[in-house]
């Protein structure tokens, strides 16, 4: 499929599973997955990062609109965004070359899962601080992150799981 | 010049990056200020209008809830009516309907479209707005005691911070004995309030009831809040005590918006003296 077509189905129908039904989960009582920043780990690697940059603001900015949250979801999702090319070098030991051909299915399990569980938890960690807004109840902020990841990150595999072609 | 032209080339990536995370930033900074939240939120036409439609049909749910409070509403105007009837029965004067000529506040029904309770600041979107003649700084009620105060209109929908916000102070005091304080939030249960700077010579018994205390122009006296919880043994500077909310806000339906017709007649009056 077209590959600017299909981002732009993946924003749109993140970012409504996002407001309308994971943010009402409340497991509980506070314990929400935000599956929205799979969008960062779908979107295709390449050397120019402003319009994938701009992408995932406008992602975190229109969830930030829906969720009164001021510019949380927009700076968190803008963090990750811009760490993922360290981390990809890091974990899957890639070189400029080989942008193009990255992709993320095609990697080893052990790789994919260190990747996605420290993006993961890099995000909440910046959400959860920024949405506390103080060192008062840091140890609920740290929790949160802690249950919220593993929410997340539940989600997001057996997601991969589920819509995966078998073979 | 061709040196920062060069350095410029080398980090577009990161000035890009770093451009929006100051926009992002800024914008998370204003919207915990109460007077200047106006970009980001969730009382424009279109977020206002998607959570409307996802609220029609979530609202089937609490129909239940939504009738048997108005029913207990109901049976307690009924019975307010009734203490006044007899009040006009057994004294024989002319009684003057003052509220028929000097309204102080009007009340405007509202459904809650969007509702906040686990973060540290909570908002709540209302399906009224402008067009319905409401502006910011007004109370928001149900039956059962406050919700919060409304921080932002926009034409059709607007946004009430609500109780459950760090940033929320409103004057309560207790009813028995009209102490006044502070009535804050310290992020932690969305069933409990703090009550602070009550005066240390204030009886506090756990089981009182905590109501607004009509000292500011947002709140009218004797809106029920909750009773006290938990009291302070120790001596702190603030003597806070814990208030459980009548209100159960993680489930909410329909609202009163009140409006203050003296507000500006007050706000102008307490100017002058400054």
């Amino acid at each position: 499929m077209n590959k600017p077509f299909s981002m732009a189905i993946l924003f749109f129908s993140l970012l409504f599973l996002q407001v309308f039904v994971l943010n009402n989960i409340l497991f509980l009582g506070y314990i929400n997955p935000y599956i929205y920043i799979v969008f960062v780990f779908l979107y295709p690697l390449k050397e120019n990062r402003f319009t994938f940059l701009f992408s995932c603001f406008l992602l975190g900015i229109f969830i930030d609109f829906f969720s009164d949250s001021g510019g949380i979801h927009a700076f968190s999702i803008l963090c990750i965004a811009y760490a993922r090319l360290f981390f990809v070098r890091l974990y899957f030991k890639k070189v400029e070359a080989d942008y193009p051909f990255f992709n993320l299915k095609s990697e080893s399990f052990g790789k994919i899962f260190n990747y996605v569980t420290t993006l993961t938890f890099i995000h909440h960690l910046i959400y959860f601080s920024l949405a506390n807004f103080s060192f008062y109840n840091y140890s609920n902020v740290l929790l949160n992150t802690l249950y919220s990841s593993v929410f997340t990150l539940l989600l997001y595999f057996t997601g991969t799981y589920i819509f995966t072609k078998s073979e | 010049m061709q040196q920062l032209i060069f350095f410029l080339q080398k980090f577009k990536n990161f000035l890009f990056f770093l451009l929006l995370a100051l926009i992002s930033l800024a914008l998370t900074f204003n919207n915990l200020n109460f007077h200047k939240s106006k970009f980001v939120n969730s009382a424009n036409s279109i977020t206002g209008g998607l959570f409307s439609q996802a609220s029609s049909i979530s609202e089937y749910w609490s129909l239940k809830s939504e009738n048997k409070l108005l029913a207990e509403e109901n049976t307690r105007l009924k019975n307010l009516i009734e203490q006044n009837s007899t009040i006009i029965y057994n004294f024989d004067s002319i009684i003057v309907d003052t509220i028929k000529y000097h309204q102080k506040y009007t009340y405007t029904t509202a459904k809650i479209t969007n509702n906040n309770y686990s973060k540290a600041f909570n908002f709540i979107t209302i399906n009224k707005g402008k067009n319905q003649s409401i502006t910011k700084e007004m109370a928001v009620i149900n039956s059962k005691g406050i919700i919060g105060i409304t921080d932002n209109a926009s034409s059709n929908y607007a946004r009430v911070q609500s109780i459950l916000n760090r940033n929320s102070k409103i004057n309560a005091r207790l009813k028995n004995s009209s102490y006044f304080g502070t009535l804050s939030w310290n992020g932690l249960e969305y069933n409990t309030v703090q009550l602070s700077d009550i005066p240390r010579q204030a009886p506090l018994k756990i089981g009182d009831t905590i109501e607004t205390g009509g000292k500011s122009t947002i709140f009218p006296e004797g809106i029920l809040i909750g009773t006290i919880s938990k009291v302070n043994k120790g001596n702190t500077a603030d003597n806070k005590v814990d208030v459980l909310l009548f209100n159960d806000m993680s489930n909410l339906g329909y609202v009163q918006i009140i409006k203050n017709l003296d507000k500006e007649e007050i706000k102008n009056l307490e100017t002058q003296n400054e």
